[in-house]
């Protein structure tokens, strides 16, 4: 097995640990917020170990530049579109969630 | 390195099943929205995995890009819309 093929599998298995922890804080955290949270972060970088492990896989030529693009597109677009959502929230007056004996403010 | 990719194609398809658990159930509409964008990422990532098993990138890859651009603008207008209607209660 090639050098390349190891190095692009580790990009991808590390980019499936963090789409397996983003989905975790989406199915258990308790609050809308706190899942905005684990999805916004976790599936951006996800995305990013994904696609580079996958543009290393092929080597450099139009594909792997197209795919470079996508990363950068979904870069800038997840956490714009993370933002969007919570602002709607937030102009909703829609409080964030304290545990049930917790220090008062 | 097919089976590879194969094996994580699938463990990606039962995170989509995983959250779509949160589309479906979702308290309220806001919840729905969240568990949707990230629905449509992993169908991203599922859709580059596909294309390199078919053998074929250079045609998924278009397909990948576009859908990237739709996900980003629908979550981009569920949230616009959403903002303006003013029809999610302001509970949890």
């Amino acid at each position: 097995m090639p050098i390349i093929n190891i190095i692009s599998g580790l990009f991808i298995l590390a980019g499936f640990f963090f789409f397996f922890t983003a989905t975790l804080g989406l199915l258990r955290l308790p609050d809308f917020y706190t899942r905005l949270h684990a999805t916004g972060k976790g599936d951006t970088l996800a995305v990013l170990y994904c696609l580079i492990g996958l543009a290393v896989y092929h080597g450099f030529n139009i594909t792997s530049v197209k795919i470079i693009f996508i990363a950068v597109f979904m870069f800038l677009a997840q956490p714009t579109a993370t933002h969007a959502i919570s602002r709607a929230a937030f102009g909703c007056s829609f409080m964030p969630w304290k545990p049930e004996g917790g220090a008062e403010e | 390195m097919n089976i590879f990719f194969l094996i994580i194609g699938m463990g990606m398809c039962v995170l989509v099943f995983l959250c779509l658990y949160r589309v479906t159930f979702g308290p309220n509409v806001l919840n729905r929205a969240a568990g949707l964008s990230a629905v449509g990422t992993k169908t991203l990532i599922i859709l580059l995995f596909m294309g390199v098993i078919y053998d074929r990138v250079e045609m998924f890859v278009d397909i990948s890009m576009v859908y990237a651009l739709l996900n980003f603008l629908g979550t981009l207008v569920l949230a616009k819309y959403i903002k303006q209607s003013g029809e999610v209660e302001c509970q949890l």
